[in-house]
């Protein structure tokens, strides 16, 4: 499904980047871990398209289509999702509205009628109780004093809602309590099936407890130094990771 | 970043979609302004004489004033000597129904959106459809005379309804009152006039559509709106003109009285052609609009939706005379490109415990500047009188500009009043979350524009608030950059 080669990225003259190399299949959740500064939060960027970075080596692949030749709302009509560590607020337009908004506009991309409102409403409904999402805030502005649980899961229902085919989840468990963790990896759960994919991006493995991965990758300094099964994110919970920068020096 | 410049190119390119021009045949006066022109609209109107002496005052009055210079946008002197002060179709015979009217006409109307055939018309809104000088038809005239209600274009007012045109004309907005004011006072061709009778709820919208389509030609019309004791009216107007070179005069004067317990509800959507994106053409939207709440329990409210003009300037304002009246104004102003808008709102509170509440939405985009000026008064016997005002402002890419000038001359200590504003720009962020989502830069914009004015487009009656929606979005398209 997604084919990463060799991708290289940098904002304003410095390089973030230095040739990620992952495949995902349909089906797979993989996390992606890694201290600060690894450039996780770039990785999922330049996938979903902010333009403030720019590639400048290796491509990738998404069901055929070369993802980086793609404007961003055009890699999201095609089913890439990203889950923001910092959801926007947009005041005045209540999630609803704005859902419709985005089917809608999708819908078009793939030649088809916009969708009857009550069809909509009917799939509000329905996916409203799959993710655990209180009614109350559909209504409301999107995000506008929402608390951070809310906005995770708004984000949660807004994925549920557009049925990607990669979702990315960047550091989704930041700022969360307990509590909301749960919620928020029931929700991601249930969303998995045969056709979709996961990309998982955490600081943390405290996640990885919830949302069971199939591969584990570490970044540092911009590449794909490690990678493993959910075994590796037990083992950098108790060691850290010291021992893979230690590693990755000695390599060098 | 070159992507959103595309866009802008594309769209300032874009045509103003009201822009063409109707072929018919013209009666107009000589260019320029004299007491013979005075003389001549009024002739043209078959007036009576006391109407001739009120606008002959007013000439003499303009003579002896001068053009304001305070407000927050620059022009190039207006020389009246060169403006056409009147100009109608030609009438070929007195029409007795709409079939009558000339078929051109109908057509430009059925081309702006429009139709005066009753029967094609949404149900329940009835029209008056001036064109440049003169009102050339009203619909549902029979139903609305059924209830009492007059509407009639203010020419046909003078000669059927003298009393009431006589008692009201002037009473808000005298002759004396600004420059632009005692201009449209002296020339003013034509324009709506309301009659609500006691106790009535006027059933059905009525609006008027404006259209500017002579060239060299100056709009003047005038509007009263009276609401007797007890009744309820709202009224919409809405506006278009011709994409043309030079610039275009349009200087309204709009009256409106409250009696006790009345409410008049009152929205505008302005689209007058803006000119194009290096500014040139357009028209001077210079407007006076007054209301009095006279009575107790009475009520104004203004909407405004203003995306037109190359100058827009007007301060639509309540007289709060009536003890626990109500004003309201509710704005949003668009500018883009080279726009300006000087514009808000007065409060006067001279009742006890009237109330007040302004709710301002100023959008620039392009090199645009859009300024809110409000004046909230509080006199010395308007004890318990309370005021808000809300005044926010967003800013579309880095070359536009938004100001604010608001008053407050409070002289009683019981009242109570509150400002609030903000500036905000659409965020790159906000713009990426929506393409993220799949909703691409045209639709992102008036998402998040039309969720920035929601307060304001809320308050516009059904039937014309998807419209100002639409409107809002194309102003504004691809104005990111």
């Amino acid at each position: 499904m997604l084919s990463i080669k060799n991708l290289q990225a940098e904002i304003e003259g410095k390089k973030i980047l230095n040739g990620i190399n992952l495949e995902v299949k349909p089906g797979e959740v993989h996390a992606i871990m890694g201290p600060n500064g690894a450039g996780k939060s770039t990785l999922s960027s330049v996938l979903a398209g902010r333009e403030d970075y720019t590639v400048t080596g290796g491509e990738v692949i998404f069901n055929g289509k070369n993802l980086l030749d793609l404007s961003p709302e055009d890699r999201a009509r095609e089913g890439v999702f990203l889950a923001f560590q910092y959801p926007v607020e947009i005041p005045g337009v209540s999630t609803t509205n704005f859902l419709k908004t985005a089917i809608n506009e999708k819908r078009k991309y793939h030649g088809l009628e916009p969708m009857e409102a009550t069809d909509f409403l009917k799939m509000m409904r329905a996916k409203m109780e799959f993710v655990e999402m209180d009614k109350s805030l559909t209504s409301r502005s999107l995000n506008e004093g929402f608390s951070g649980g809310e906005k995770k899961r708004n984000e949660i229902f807004q994925m549920a809602m557009l049925e990607p085919k990669l979702g990315i989840l960047d550091e989704t468990d930041s700022g969360l309590d307990i509590d909301a963790l749960r919620l928020v990896s029931n929700g991601v759960n249930k969303l998995r099936n045969k056709e979709n994919a996961f990309i998982v991006i955490t600081h943390y493995q405290r996640l990885l407890d919830y949302i069971v991965p199939d591969f584990v990758h570490v970044l540092y300094k911009g590449r794909i130094v490690k990678s493993g099964d959910k075994e590796l994110a037990k083992e950098l919970e108790v060691k850290g990771y010291d021992w893979i920068k230690q590693e990755v020096e000695a390599a060098q | 970043m070159t992507e959103e410049v595309n866009i802008i190119d594309k769209v300032t390119n874009q045509d103003y979609q009201y822009g063409f021009s109707t072929d018919i045949e013209m009666d107009t006066a000589p260019k320029g302004l004299s007491e013979d022109t005075v003389r001549f609209i009024s002739a043209k109107k078959k007036e009576p004489q006391w109407m001739l002496d009120w606008r002959l005052k007013a000439y003499h009055h303009w003579l002896k004033m001068e053009e304001p210079t305070w407000q927050n946008f620059s022009y190039p002197k207006i020389n009246y000597q060169d403006i056409i002060f009147y100009a109608a179709p030609k009438v070929k015979k007195t029409l007795n129904s709409l079939d009558e009217v000339d078929p051109e006409l109908l057509k430009t109307f059925d081309k702006l959106g429009i139709s005066l055939l009753e029967q094609k018309r949404l149900t329940g809104v009835a029209v008056d459809a001036v064109f440049d000088s003169v009102s050339i038809a009203t619909t549902f005239k029979a139903q609305l005379k059924e209830k009492g209600v007059i509407f009639c274009a203010i020419s046909e007012a003078v000669h059927e309804h003298p009393e009431l045109v006589k008692k009201y004309l002037g009473s808000v907005v005298p002759h004396t009152d600004n420059y632009f004011a005692a201009l449209n006072a002296a020339v003013f061709s034509d324009g709506s006039f309301v009659y609500i009778p006691k106790g009535v709820r006027c059933p059905m919208e009525l609006s008027t559509y404006f259209r500017i389509n002579a060239e060299n030609t100056g709009q003047f019309e005038r509007t009263m709106i009276i609401a007797d004791e007890g009744s309820y009216v709202s009224y919409l107007e809405g506006c278009t003109a011709p994409m043309r070179d030079e610039n275009q005069l349009h200087a309204a004067v709009v009256e409106l009285v409250s009696e006790t317990n009345a409410e008049i509800k009152y929205s505008t959507v302005q689209n007058w052609y803006p000119g194009d994106k290096e500014g040139k053409g357009g028209i001077y939207n210079f407007v006076t609009k007054r209301g009095i709440c006279e009575g107790a329990n009475s009520k104004i409210s203004w909407t405004q939706v203003e995306t037109g003009s190359a100058i827009t300037w007007k301060y639509p304002s309540c007289i709060l005379k009536g003890e626990n009246s109500t004003g309201e104004f509710f704005s949003v102003a668009v500018t883009n490109n080279y726009q300006q808008a000087d514009t808000g709102t007065k409060m006067i509170h001279i009742g006890k415990n009237s109330k007040s509440r302004i709710v301002s939405k100023g959008i620039s985009a392009g090199k645009s500047h859009n300024s809110y000026r409000g004046l909230v008064r509080v006199n010395k016997k308007a004890s318990g009188s309370r005021n808000h005002t809300q005044c926010d402002s967003m800013l579309i890419g880095d070359r536009s500009g938004a100001h604010t000038f608001p008053y407050i001359e409070i002289n009683n200590k019981t009242a109570q009043v509150e400002h609030e504003a903000s500036t905000s720009k659409i965020g790159e962020d906000q713009l990426f979350y929506c393409k993220q989502r799949g909703i691409g830069m045209e639709e992102a914009i008036s998402l998040i524009v039309n969720g920035f004015c929601k307060e304001v487009l809320n308050q516009l009656p059904m039937e014309f608030a998807v419209e100002a929606q639409k409107l809002l979005a194309v102003s504004l398209e691809g104005s990111v950059g």
